[in-house]
């Protein structure tokens, strides 16, 4: 049994022991969970993923006179200004009112974080406080005040694959979907992904410092849909949608490598983006949970025409190898995510603990553990 | 040495006709198939690349002309900015010929030899950057 607290002592000291969530399943083999547990003090894991629940809130300072912004673009992407005079708030899958899906609210936040100089245009109706009713200018990282990104929901701690029944190739949030089965797309870190190596949130809740973006960040609520009561397997991984979290961070210290807009054709756009959560191995049972391998976890078949349901389930293992055997046939698969960044961000957040750059924090209070999804009724007005 | 990627429709009236034996014998022509998907007594189509000297691949283009077999030259031609790869995967599963896959160490490979410009790949990236080059 370690405290997060012994462990801060020993990367404050530079005398952690660090391992990614791919490296801890062979030291676990070899060692046993035991002995592991007892050497190792910190798991990193990550994903970098398109994940549409993101957006960024900024605050772009008062001009001379001032404005109470009512409609806001961002490089012609429309921004939420419901807020506060200046406050403002960019979500990742709102598109160009000039160049549709090809750029939108995922691009601006790439292009901000780039440091790239933004078209800010704004309308009002004036009010005897905020005379201006209309502004045409440009922001960027450096000039305006605060700049963070707040994700409602992302790092889904699992995703079904993605399928298509239909005659004809069908274009979804999941990329191409060829007809008649034609290929299989799934999303996931697998065995690196955060939230499938605390499948229980033991040690991930509210107030976790994590790595976002390429900068510090934060989890800062329970994300939207967290479904902790999914169905699991004997190992605790839930086998289809389960947790998810909320996150927060400061936009202009993150990086375009880890903050990417996307595009997925007739859908819309999205943003990429990179997670690492590190894990403190307090005990065997934590090294246990991190020690879960892809062929340990399942996913189902969702077919996105909505036609037919599956029983079947995969196991990454079998996802990753490039094709599945589907209905009798050989289909390819394809992953969404990118795993070669997963491993990336697990190491740079490894490297940061080892070199006492980053700190673990303990939760300031649990995710749920218990909770249900909600369906949209149609319900009549009363 | 030269070397044209072309793809050859089979109709009806022409599935049982030796045309690869033909141009192999009197041009000294090799093949290199890519994709075939041709069946006895209906139309097909035949993806492959022809190499040989210059004169020999012209005039075997010119027997296929003779012959009023119909083709298609691929002139055009698949880029990918390796660079900007973020090594999703998103094209590896539309790919029909296997040009797109990943490797062991979960890396983007193009194999631009397999490559039949279907241009599936093109709208599958979400991040814009496979593009088609003339």
């Amino acid at each position: 049994m370690k405290t997060v607290a012994e462990i801060n002592e020993k990367i404050k000291k530079g005398k952690a022991v660090v391992v990614t969530a791919e490296q801890v399943i062979q030291i676990a083999k070899e060692k046993g969970y035991k002995r592991a547990a007892e050497e190792i003090d910190v798991v990193t894991t990550g994903t970098f993923g398109p994940m549409c629940s993101s957006g960024a809130f900024i605050n772009t300072g008062h001009s001379n006179p001032p404005i109470k912004m009512q409609s806001v673009t961002l490089n012609d992407v429309p921004a939420y200004a419901g807020l506060a005079a200046v406050d403002l708030y960019i979500g990742a899958t709102e598109l160009s009112n000039t160049l549709g899906m090809e750029y939108g609210g995922g691009h601006v936040i790439e292009d901000f974080v780039a440091g790239k100089d933004i078209k800010l245009y704004a309308k009002s109706y004036g009010t005897d406080c905020y005379p201006r009713k209309e502004i045409l200018t440009t922001i960027n990282k450096n000039n305006v005040n605060q700049a963070y990104m707040y994700n409602p929901r992302n790092a889904y701690q699992n995703y079904p694959a993605a399928v298509n029944s239909t005659d004809k190739t069908i274009y979804t949030y999941m990329g191409t979907l060829l007809p008649r089965y034609g290929n299989i797309n799934y999303s996931t870190a697998g065995e690196l992904s955060p939230l499938l190596n605390d499948p229980y949130y033991r040690t991930i809740g509210i107030g976790t410092r994590i790595f976002l973006g390429g900068a510090i960040g934060y989890v800062s609520w329970q994300g939207t849909q967290h479904n902790p009561s999914q169905e699991r397997g004997e190992n605790g991984v839930p086998t289809s949608l389960a947790g998810t979290i909320a996150v927060t961070g400061n936009l202009k210290d993150m990086s375009t490598r880890y903050v990417k807009g996307a595009t997925y054709y007739k859908y819309g756009a999205s943003l990429f983006v990179g997670i690492g959560i590190p894990i403190p191995i307090i005990d065997e049972e934590m090294l246990m949970y991190t020690a879960v391998a892809n062929k340990d976890i399942y996913t189902p078949v969702v077919d996105k025409s909505g036609n037919e349901t599956y029983d079947i389930k995969y196991n990454y293992e079998q996802l990753r190898s490039g094709s599945v055997e589907f209905k009798g046939k050989k289909v390819l698969t394809a992953p969404l995510s990118s795993l070669t960044r997963a491993r990336e961000i697990a190491a740079t957040l490894k490297d940061w603990i080892q070199h006492s750059n980053f700190t673990l924090s303990e939760a300031v209070t649990p995710l749920p553990k218990e909770d249900k999804i909600n369906k949209l009724e149609i319900r009549e007005m009363k | 040495m030269t070397k044209a990627k072309i793809k050859i429709y089979f109709s009806k009236g022409n599935v049982g006709k030796p045309i690869t034996y033909e141009l192999v014998k009197k041009y000294d022509v090799m093949f290199n198939i890519l994709h075939a998907d041709i069946n006895y007594g209906s139309e097909g189509n035949l993806i492959t690349e022809i190499s040989g000297e210059e004169k020999n691949v012209a005039d075997a283009l010119k027997y296929l002309d003779e012959l009023d077999v119909k083709y298609k030259m691929y002139t055009k031609s698949i880029i990918r900015d390796e660079d900007a790869c973020i090594d999703c995967g998103s094209c590896t599963s539309v790919c029909p010929s296997g040009a797109l896959t990943m490797n062991d160490n979960d890396e983007l490979q193009f194999d631009k030899e397999k490559c039949l410009v279907c241009e599936l790949c093109i709208k599958a990236c979400p991040i814009g950057i496979i593009k088609v080059e003339l």
